[in-house]
């Protein structure tokens, strides 16, 4: 949980502009490759959990990483998409994925 | 089934072969061979017991939609409750006597102009705990690239087409969240008791591939559990 001691400060708040690293690490992954590089908006703060890439291997995955809900909006991710302006698609992100947005 | 074995008489000896459909489960994947060795293992070491994994699959299949039905139409008739599940989902459907384990649930509201649509694009995350087992089609790879690169065309395909002027919300569960669809309680219910409201919520209104409608006949398996409950329109 995030007032445990082995769980990382939140950087962002509820509305804050973040972008998604464009990084492509080996190993077990939970930022979808088609979000990397976006720029999104933190809708809230879920928490802080174990970090799935250290857990798929066997390793505590500590300190805890704040975990994100970003919203994004679908005609940014794909140039091509062919519904109204206003949809928007919301994806759960580590903090260790996230920079603030220029 | 041939046109010919459909029509021969079975007067006669079986000396040729009819068409047979091939069996799906004659070689082994990679991981199935790999869940049988360490479950064998397991079970001889003494660690665990073969019945204990059959109880505990038993128990997987044993959850249907019938409990997130009943969160649903909790939420729809006491708006203190339905506060609460948006607020703290975990929290409010534990109320309920519904324990997300080690996941959150994390409960998305359909409102006018706004229509939430859940996917898994990394694997199939999914509220088993509320919903049961996913439905394949949620764990296909077409429904899960298809859901987040064109949800309107996936929504029509499923005979949801939404006006320009709501908002289409994807809900891509790639973490340590479920996530639950509240749909809109639909028009006409008024009045109508919990039970009544939880048979029209069927799975695919709470995934939000659809809506429900007062008016639609309830999914066989949610009427399965509440038998005697839905009424006619």
């Amino acid at each position: 949980m995030s007032e445990s001691p082995q769980a990382l400060a939140a950087r962002f708040a509820p509305g804050a502009r973040v972008t998604v690293r464009r990084a492509a690490p080996p190993g077990h992954l939970r930022t979808p490759w088609y979000i990397r590089g976006q720029v999104g908006e933190v809708e809230r703060l879920c928490g802080a959990f174990a970090n799935p890439e250290e857990l798929a291997y066997n390793r505590p995955g500590l300190p805890r990483q704040p975990l994100y809900r970003v919203r994004f909006r679908q005609r940014e991710i794909w140039p091509d998409y062919r519904g109204p302006a206003q949809d928007t698609i919301e994806i759960e992100i580590y903090q260790h994925w996230l920079e603030p947005a220029p | 089934m041939t046109a010919d074995s459909r029509r021969h008489a079975h007067d006669h000896d079986h000396d040729h072969h009819h068409p047979t459909r091939a069996d799906d489960d004659d070689r082994l994947s990679h991981w199935q061979a790999m869940e049988i060795a360490l479950r064998e293992l397991l079970v001889a070491k003494g660690i665990i017991t073969a019945d204990e994994v059959r109880g505990a699959v038993e128990a997987m299949d044993a959850r249907d939609p019938a409990q997130g039905a009943r969160v649903v139409a909790r939420a729809w008739t006491d708006p203190a409750y339905k506060a609460r599940l948006l607020a703290d989902g975990t929290a409010a459907v534990r109320e309920l006597g519904i324990d997300m384990a080690t996941t959150r649930l994390v409960v998305v509201e359909n409102r006018p102009g706004l229509h939430n649509l859940v996917v898994c694009t990394l694997c199939s995350c999914y509220p088993r705990l509320l919903l049961g087992l996913p439905p394949d089609w949620y764990k296909s790879r077409a429904y899960r690239s298809r859901a987040v690169r064109e949800p309107r065309a996936v929504l029509s395909e499923f005979g949801t087409t939404l006006p320009d002027d709501v908002e289409v919300r994807v809900h891509d569960s790639t973490a340590d969240m479920r996530y639950l669809v509240l749909p809109e309680r639909p028009a006409g219910t008024e009045g109508w008791s919990e039970d009544r409201l939880a048979a029209l919520v069927s799975r695919d209104s709470m995934i939000g591939v659809t809506r429900p409608n007062a008016c639609a006949r309830a999914p066989a398996d949610v009427m399965r559990v509440t038998r005697g409950l839905r009424r006619r329109c």
